[in-house]
């Protein structure tokens, strides 16, 4: 199981919550079952996210994998100049 | 349809003719009709030196010049700079102190210090920089640009 | 191996020094081709019909004259740029954005466009389009956009990020919380608590070379569209999207360009030029003027915010909040969201909560500005800081050391901070000559601290190896300010081989994998790290060259500075074969030699910097002027430091502008007032000190060199080193940007009264 923070925008798609328990091992399963148990988190994926694991921010490589226990925050995707 | 001016002039060095309509800009002929596009047209309205050429040897913005305001006289513009294969001091330097990033202004720059280190062949930095006040950069802060113009003058005064 | 981008402490040979950019001849002499230097046989000139209200209804477009006049080939409407975009909500606002449709949503949206044989031609007939509008109320203020009753700008837009959902639409695009730990209990355990609200005003990335394209397309489908742009590749997707073209057959190629700092990451007007190019079926050039630059582009956000900080004597920050209003112009954007994420970046914070809200007003779509949003939060921030500080009596350097970020520390936005620069930025500053300069009179000195985030993305690089030996490099990331230079620096490192000997190009879209534009400071991160991954494939394939050529096992090949050499007593009678050899050999050992990467470059690393600044101001006037200025930035490694410098100097000089000078300014009828360089001034040449740099390097983890992203971060800290320079002066604190002579002038007198 992972403890998934969601900051921002995210928190309001999973009704409120700081965080919620996923399990999962690699960024796209962490993503398909949120999707699963929140429905509302499409719109904030379409949207784009970023995820970071255990500091580093992953925005594109969704095959990365999420070691047991990690730091796992889902932030919004961030534009630059 | 409008016709247009025939207009003979001299454009570094070389003797140029062109047809122009009396509403164009020195710059739009430079640019559209004689393919010299290293002038560059960051406002069009004189507040940026992009454009910036020498009339006779003046400074000046040739977005602000009529094109048949050049009948009869010499045009200076970035692609005159250099002397055969060998660049011009100034141009040597811009690039020697990484004075350019994105280097829309630097032919503008160019002329500008050019028609400074004529007049002026030891200017102190403030001098250097009231004289290319009329001249924006948006990439350098000016810090490399005031260098690369100061290491020119040195470097023509010891000539 | 090839592939692994985490950072191994090594000795460089060519990176880190500063040899003259390949493109620098072409800059120098007038030859290099930006937006608006191509020409195109039978072309036609563009021009755009732009709104001149602030808010409108467009009731009937009648462009009946203008079609019958001679010269004129084509006349568009939003009705020649259909919405194919299929519930895609970014792309509807953007393609709205680029062509009104049942309404114009601020003064300078475009409704309609000509082409014709000449600019003349072309204007003439503009005239000649009617518009007719009903005017409806609009609002341009931030603040005035969220009060109740309020002028909707968008009746599609519903809050988000609020549950339960909303049930009627609003101005408030996004709601972005941030933060942890408890912040009432914070406060409480406070023994001084400041709360000051702050406003700044809009200003624009204000880069010299306007937007221009020169757009084909046939009637087959095909394209090509040569422009000025920080990302082709992106254009491209989204140009295809919106006129429902094929990607593959829309060729986009990248001029050099004169300046983007985030305002050439969007599409603006390109639709328009192919749009017109289909319709005319010729090829159309289009150029914006500086009025329209100004008028029709994304500038940054104006903001208002409320900053509150709580801390004990000894100097700890028990607590930190902040609400950030940012105005998105009139489509949502992220802009408040990133406010509140950079905000307090900085700090080692227990106790910490931002709320960011995204606010939908009559003024251009807001487009990402170096860093974007982080200067206007940091410059609340920094400025509470000072106020903090000089509360308790400390020293606000010290105050600054006591609560930094380090590593391990859990970020105001969710992770946690590898190794990271703030604490060493902030001792460096201690240390600094500046800091122990004397000042004259009339001058104050302040500093402040900025962050950024800094992203990689999606990169695709070539490197072919020529049969002399020298190496093309192929990237599709645009070079915004000698980046070729500092790419070929890494190839060259990479290989073993001369500097000299790498070219490197900046493919068009049809030439390479799709790459993800030059912002958010990846420009060098990314395709650094591809060049790295690309040169590395390479050698492998030399290796095996050599393997061939000596007919030996390539597992006793080794590649050690430009040369492949067989390892092993066995072999010891082999000379080395350098790249020079094995290229001149490559027809008889497998044909050419190449090195390809295509990654998703993640693990950017945070950036931080901290600036000092002198400033004098005269006592009668409130006139101002920046007397010496100093960039401290952490650059990860800096390949090629003179445009690591250069990057710390303009970003510097940006932020000084905008601190002092630079605003929007609307009327009362939501017209901008001042859409030109002559009432928007930005800093000349005698407007500024020399500005010292000072580069650390503190590895990132995640890049083979340990770089960082240098682009960005350094307009963020000048807005409040200003801001506490004039307050060390005047004894005033500033909290409206920018801090103009009459705004300065008017703080004195009250405080005075
Ligand atoms: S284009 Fe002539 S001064 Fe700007
Ligand atoms: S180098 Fe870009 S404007 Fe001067």
């Amino acid at each position: 199981m992972l403890k998934v923070c969601l900051s921002g925008p995210l928190k309001s798609a999973a009704d409120g919550a700081a965080s919620v328990l996923i399990s999962a091992a690699t960024i796209r399963e962490l993503l398909r079952e949120l999707v699963k148990q929140y429905p509302q988190m499409q719109i904030q994926l379409d949207d784009g996210i970023a995820v970071s694991v255990n500091g580093d921010i992953f925005r594109d490589n969704w095959s990365q994998e999420i070691p047991e226990g990690a730091e796992v925050f889902l932030l919004p995707r961030i534009q630059g100049g | 349809m409008m016709a247009g001016t025939l207009v003979s002039t001299m454009i570094n060095g070389d003797a140029t003719e062109f047809v122009c309509q009396t509403g164009e800009t020195l710059l739009e002929v430079l640019r559209n009709r004689l393919g010299l596009t290293g002038s560059k047209e960051g406002c069009g309205t004189g507040d940026c030196g992009a454009c910036s050429v020498t009339l006779d040897g003046r400074l000046v913005c040739s977005c602000l010049v009529l094109g048949v305001e050049a009948q009869g006289r010499e045009v200076g513009t970035v692609e005159g700079l250099a002397d055969g294969d060998s660049l011009h001091p100034l141009q040597s330097n811009f690039i020697k102190h990484a004075a350019l990033q994105c280097g829309i202004c630097t032919p503008g720059f160019l002329i500008a210090s050019k028609a400074l280190l004529d007049r002026n062949s030891n200017p102190t930095d403030e001098e250097i920089r009231f004289a290319l006040a009329g001249n924006l950069c948006r990439c350098t802060g000016y810090d490399k640009i005031v260098r690369a113009v100061r290491a020119t003058a040195t470097e023509l005064r010891k000539k | 191996m090839a592939d692994d981008p985490k950072f191994k402490n090594r000795k460089f040979k060519a990176v880190g020094t500063r040899p003259p950019r390949p493109d620098g001849l072409d800059k120098v002499t007038g030859r290099a081709k930006y937006g608006a230097d191509t020409f195109a046989p039978g072309q036609l000139v563009a021009l755009v019909l732009r709104s001149p209200h602030a808010h409108a209804q467009i009731k009937r477009i009648d462009t009946s004259k203008a079609e019958k006049l001679k010269g004129v080939k084509a006349v568009i409407t939003s009705k020649d740029l259909p919405d194919v975009t299929n519930g895609d909500r970014d792309l509807y606002d953007t393609l709205e954005n680029c062509l009104a449709r049942d309404r114009a949503l601020y003064d300078g949206h475009a409704v309609a466009a000509v082409a014709a044989i000449d600019e003349l031609t072309a204007r003439k007939a503009l005239k000649l389009i009617r518009v007719t509008y009903k005017v409806l109320p609009h609002v341009t203020d931030v603040d005035a956009a969220m009060k109740p009753g309020a002028p909707i700008v968008q009746p599609r837009v519903y809050t988000r990020g609020v549950s339960p959902k909303p049930k009627s639409p609003s101005n408030v695009a996004k709601v972005s919380e941030f933060g942890h730990g408890d912040v009432e209990a914070g406060f409480k355990a406070a023994d001084v608590v400041v709360e000051k609200s702050y406003k700044t005003e809009q200003t624009h990335q204000g880069y010299i070379e306007p937007h221009a394209c020169l757009a084909s397309v046939g009637p087959d489908g095909h394209g090509e569209l040569w422009v000025t742009t920080q990302g082709h590749f992106v254009y491209r997707n989204t140009c295809a999207a919106l006129l429902g073209m094929d990607v593959a057959k829309l060729k986009v190629t990248a001029s050099e360009i004169g300046g983007g700092f985030g305002g050439k990451t969007h599409v603006w007007m390109e639709p328009i030029a192919l749009a017109l190019s289909r319709k005319a079926n010729r090829p159309v050039k289009l150029e914006m003027t500086r009025d329209e630059v100004f008028r029709s582009t994304g500038p940054t956000s104006s903001t208002s915010i409320d900053v509150k900080i709580g801390v004990k004597k000894n100097g700890t920050i028990t607590a930190a909040s902040a609400e950030l209003r940012y105005q998105d112009g009139a489509f949502p954007g992220i802009w408040a969201m990133l406010g509140a994420m950079t905000a307090y970046a900085c700090y080692d914070l227990k106790n910490v909560k931002t709320i960011g809200y995204d606010v939908l007003v009559n003024r251009p779509k807001v487009a990402a500005y170096r860093a974007p949003s982080a200067p206007m939060a940091a410059f609340a921030v920094e400025s509470t800081i000072n106020e903090v500080a000089a509360k308790i009596g400390m020293d606000p350097v010290d105050f600054r050391i006591k609560n930094a970020a380090k590593e391990g520390t859990k970020s105001s936005y969710g992770p946690t901070y590898g190794p990271i620069g703030i604490g060493p930025t902030l001792a460096a500053v201690k240390k600094h000559p500046h800091m122990r300069g004397k000042l004259g009179k009339n001058q104050g000195r302040g500093m402040a601290c900025g962050f950024w985030f800094n992203f990689g993305g999606e990169t695709c690089t070539d490197l072919n190896i020529g049969v002399d030996g020298t190496v093309t490099l192929t990237v599709g990331t645009v070079d915004v300010g000698g980046a070729r230079a500092s790419l070929s620096l890494i190839a060259a490192e990479e290989l073993g081989i001369p500097y000299e000997r790498v070219k490197c190009n900046i493919a068009d879209t049809g030439s390479l994998g799709h790459n993800h534009m030059t912002d958010g400071s990846r420009g060098t991160f990314s395709s650094g790290m591809s060049t790295i991954f690309a040169a590395r494939h390479a050698i492998e394939e030399l290796c095996q060259r050599a393997a061939n050529t000596w007919e030996i096992p390539v597992k006793d090949v080794v590649w050690h500075e430009g040369n492949a050499i067989a390892k092993g007593k066995k072999h010891k009678q082999l000379q080395p074969l350098s790249l020079g050899d094995l290229a001149a050999g490559s027809e008889n050992t497998g044909g050419p030699i190449a090195g390809h990467s295509q990654i998703v470059a993640d693990g950017a690393g945070v950036s931080f910097a901290s600036h000092i600044c002198d400033i004098e101001v005269d006592p009668e006037t409130s006139a101002t002027k920046v007397v010496r200025y100093t960039v401290i930035q952490d650059a990860g490694k800096a390949i090629h430091p003179d445009y690591v410098e250069g990057q710390f100097q303009g970003g510097a000089a940006q932020g000084i502008g905008w601190a002092l000078n630079e605003e929007y300014i609307y009327g009362d009828d939501g017209r901008l007032q001042n859409p030109g360089f002559l009432d928007y001034r930005i800093p000349v040449c005698s407007d500024l000190p020399f500005i010292d740099t000072q580069i650390l390097e503190i590895p990132n983890p995640n890049h083979p060199y340990g770089i960082r992203g240098v682009g960005e971060t350094s307009i963020v800290p000048p807005l409040a080193a200003i801001g506490n320079a004039l307050s060390d002066i005047t004894g005033v604190r500033m909290t409206h940007v920018p801090m103009s002579p009459p705004r300065i002038r008017k703080a004195i007198k009250e405080k005075q009264a």
